[in-house]
C-alpha cells in the first residue's frame, strides 16, 4: 500500500544560510503514528506545516495521499490536499465569533458543500465522541483549553481527513488539562488514524507512536520506533535531549 | 495642588471663558448694527431668484432661499452618501489587495495609497473636474449600446443623468477617503492573529472566503471607529464642491451670504446642517457598531 507521507531531501531556509529543514527525509505508512521530537526552533513545526501547505520548502519532494507537491506551492494540489488532511494546532485557534459547532460544521458546509443539515449531525456525533457534545451551543471563549483543543480536534475530523497533524497540542494546556486531549488522541489512533505529532509527551510516544523522529537544528538525527528511542537512543544528541526532558 | 488653588484656577478658567464669549457677542452685535440688518430669519421666506443647476426635487427661482437651502442639503447628502459607499467599496478592495498574497497587487495597491495620500483634495477635485470629464470635447461622446452616454456634460445612464460636477466630486471624494479606508482595513485585518489564517487555510477554505468569514468579522470592531472617523472627513470635505462648481449646502450658502449679507444666520445654519449630517453618520455607525458587539458578545 501507498504510504500516506513521504518526504524527500526537504530543505527549507527562512533567513539565507541558515536551515529551518536540512535534507529531511521520512515516510508514515496507513495508520501509524509518527511523533516528532526536538529542541525549541529544530524545525519540527515548520516540517509539518509544509505537510499541507501552510509552509513552502525550497528544494525536495513530498508526497501526501498521492499527491505530489515541490518548491512550485502548486495552490491547487495544496488545496486538495488541505480537504484530506486535518490540522490541530498548540494554540486551538478555534474561531472566536463562531459557536462550537459552527466552528465544526464550517468546512463541510463550505468547503465540500454538504448540506447544513448533514454537517450538524456528523458535527454533534464528533463533538460526543470527544465527550463535549454538551457545550456545542456555547463560544470558544466559555469553554476551558482542554475542551476547546478537543473542539479543534473534532473540527479537524469534520472533514473526515486520512490524515492528522498535531503540533504541540498539550503545550497550552494546565497539566490536569493534558490528558482529556492526549485520551482523545490515543483513541484516535486506536482507530487506525494516521498521525503525525509533534510533542513532548513521552508518555504518550510510549504508547501510542510507531516511530520517533528525533530533529535538531532542522536536520533528522534518528528515527527509530519508541521503545529503542526511550531506552537506547542511537544518537548522543537525543540522548541528551531525552535526560534534559527527564528534569523538566 | 490645594483645594484653595484649584478653586482659583477654577475661577480663573471661567472668567477667561466668559470674557471672550461677551467679546464675541459684543463684536456681533456690533456689526449687525452696522449693516443695519438686525438678527432674525424671516428672509428665508422671500424668493431666492437664482437658478440651481442641480436639483434632486423641483426649484425654480422664484422658490424661497429656505428651500434652496434645504435643496443644497439635499445635494450634499447626496454626494456624501454616494461617495461613501463608493470610498468604502475602493477601499476594501484596496485594502485587501494591500494584506493579500499576491506581491504584484500588494504593491500597485500601496503606490496607489501613497500616491493619493500625498496630494490635496482640492488638485484632485479639480484633476477630475478639468482633466476628467471638461477634457472631453463638446462633440465627443462615449456611447455604450445606449444606455451609457459620457460627455462633457456627464453622464447619462438608462436615463438618470449624472452632472459632470457631481461625478467629478463623487470620483474625487471616493478616491482620496478610499485611500484613507483601506489602510483602516488594512490594520483591521492586521489585528486579527495569524493563527486564524492558519486554522482556516488548513481547513481548506479559500483566501476569499476566509478572508469574509474568518478574518473580517473579527476585524470590524478595529475597524468601525476608523471607518466612522473617515466618513466624517468625506462629509466635511465634501464642502469643496464650491471648487467645482455642484450646488451642495456651503456653495448654496455662499451665494445666499453675497446675495442678502446674512452671513451670521447663513453660518448658524451651515453649522446645524453639518450638526446633523455628523450626527446621522455618527449614530448609524454608533448603530452598527452595536449590533456587532451584540452579535460578538459571547467571544
Ligand atoms: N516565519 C518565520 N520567519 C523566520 N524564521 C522562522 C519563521 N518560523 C520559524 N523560523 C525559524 O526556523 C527555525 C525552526 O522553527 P520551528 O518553529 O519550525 O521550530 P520548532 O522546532 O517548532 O520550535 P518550537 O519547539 O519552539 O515550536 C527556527 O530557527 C525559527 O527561528
Ligand atoms: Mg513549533
Amino acid at each position: 500500500m501507498e504510504p500516506i507521507v513521504v518526504a524527500k531531501n526537504l530543505t527549507k531556509s527562512y533567513t539565507k544560510g541558515l536551515r529551518a529543514l536540512d535534507n529531511v527525509s521520512l515516510k508514515v505508512n496507513q495508520g501509524k503514528v509518527l511523533v516528532v521530537m526536538g529542541p525549541s526552533g529544530s524545525g519540527k513545526s515548520t516540517l509539518i506545516r509544509t505537510f499541507n501547505g501552510l509552509e513552502t520548502f525550497d528544494k525536495g519532494e513530498l508526497n501526501i495521499l498521492g499527491i505530489k507537491v515541490d518548491s512550485t506551492h502548486d495552490e491547487r494540489k495544496i488545496q486538495k490536499i488541505r480537504r484530506r488532511v486535518g490540522m490541530v494546532f498548540q494554540q486551538f485557534n478555534l474561531f472566536p465569533h463562531l459557536s462550537i459547532l459552527e466552528n465544526i460544521t464550517l468546512a463541510p458546509v463550505h468547503v465540500q458543500k454538504r448540506r447544513q443539515i448533514e454537517a450538524e449531525e456528523y458535527g454533534m456525533y464528533l463533538l460526543s465522541q470527544m465527550g463535549i457534545d454538551s457545550h456545542a451551543k456555547k463560544y470558544p471563549s466559555q469553554l476551558s483549553g482542554g475542551e476547546q483543543q478537543r473542539v479543534a480536534i473534532a473540527r479537524a475530523l469534520a472533514l473526515k481527513p486520512e490524515l492528522l497533524l498535531f503540533d504541540e497540542p498539550t503545550s497550552a494546556l494546565d497539566p490536569e488539562r493534558i490528558n482529556e486531549v492526549l485520551d482523545a488522541m490515543r483513541r484516535l489512533a486506536e482507530q487506525g488514524m494516521t498521525m503525525v505529532v509533534v510533542t513532548h509527551e513521552i508518555g504518550f510516544a510510549k504508547d501510542v507512536s510507531d516511530q520517533v523522529l528525533f530533529m535538531d537544528s532542522g536536520k533528522v538525527i534518528e528515527t527509530s520506533p519508541p521503545n529503542i528511542f526511550f531506552s537506547n537512543a542511537k544518537h548522543e544528541r537525543s540522548r541528551k535531549f531525552l535526560n534534559q526532558l527527564d528534569k523538566h | 495642588m490645594k483645594i484653595n488653588q484649584k478653586i482659583f484656577l477654577q475661577f480663573g478658567i471661567c472668567i477667561i471663558f466668559f470674557g471672550l464669549i461677551g467679546i464675541l457677542i459684543n463684536n456681533l452685535t456690533i456689526n449687525l448694527i452696522r449693516t443695519g440688518l438686525g438678527f432674525n430669519f424671516s428672509w428665508l421666506f422671500k424668493p431666492a431668484s437664482f437658478a440651481l443647476a442641480e436639483h434632486p426635487l423641483p426649484y425654480t427661482s422664484s422658490d424661497s432661499y429656505a428651500w434652496a437651502l434645504f435643496i443644497g442639503w439635499l445635494n450634499s447628502l447626496k454626494v456624501i452618501v454616494s461617495s461613501l459607499i463608493l470610498a468604502t467599496l475602493l477601499g476594501t478592495l484596496i485594502g485587501f489587495a494591500r494584506t493579500g498574497k499576491n506581491s504584484l497587487l500588494g504593491l500597485i495597491s500601496a503606490g496607489y495609497i501613497t500616491t493619493i495620500r500625498q496630494t490635496p483634495l482640492l488638485l484632485q477635485l479639480m484633476f477630475w473636474y478639468f482633466v476628467g470629464f471638461l477634457g472631453l470635447k463638446d462633440n465627443m461622446f462615449i456611447q455604450i449600446k445606449n444606455i451609457f452616454n459620457i460627455s462633457n456634460q456627464g453622464i447619462e445612464f438608462s436615463g438618470l443623468i449624472f452632472s459632470s460636477e457631481f461625478l467629478a466630486l463623487l470620483l474625487g471624494l471616493s478616491i482620496f477617503t478610499s485611500a484613507y479606508i483601506a489602510e483602516v482595513i488594512r490594520g483591521g485585518i492586521l489585528s486579527v492573529g495569524r493563527g486564524q489564517w492558519e486554522a482556516f487555510r488548513s481547513l481548506g477554505l479559500s483566501e476569499r472566503k476566509g478572508l469574509i468569514r474568518i478574518i473580517l468579522p473579527q476585524a470590524l470592531p478595529a475597524i468601525i471607529p476608523g471607518l466612522t472617523s473617515q466618513y466624517l472627513n468625506l462629509a466635511k470635505n465634501s464642502t469643496l464642491a464650491i471648487a467645482v462648481g455642484y450646488s451642495d449646502i456651503y456653495a448654496i450658502n455662499d451665494t445666499i451670504i453675497n446675495q442678502t449679507g446674512r452671513a451670521i444666520e447663513c453660518f448658524i445654519i451651515l453649522l446645524v446642517s453639518f450638526l446633523l449630517l455628523n450626527l446621522l453618520i455618527t449614530n448609524t455607525m454608533e448603530i452598527i457598531n452595536r449590533l456587532i458587539l451584540k452579535s460578538r458578545k459571547n467571544i
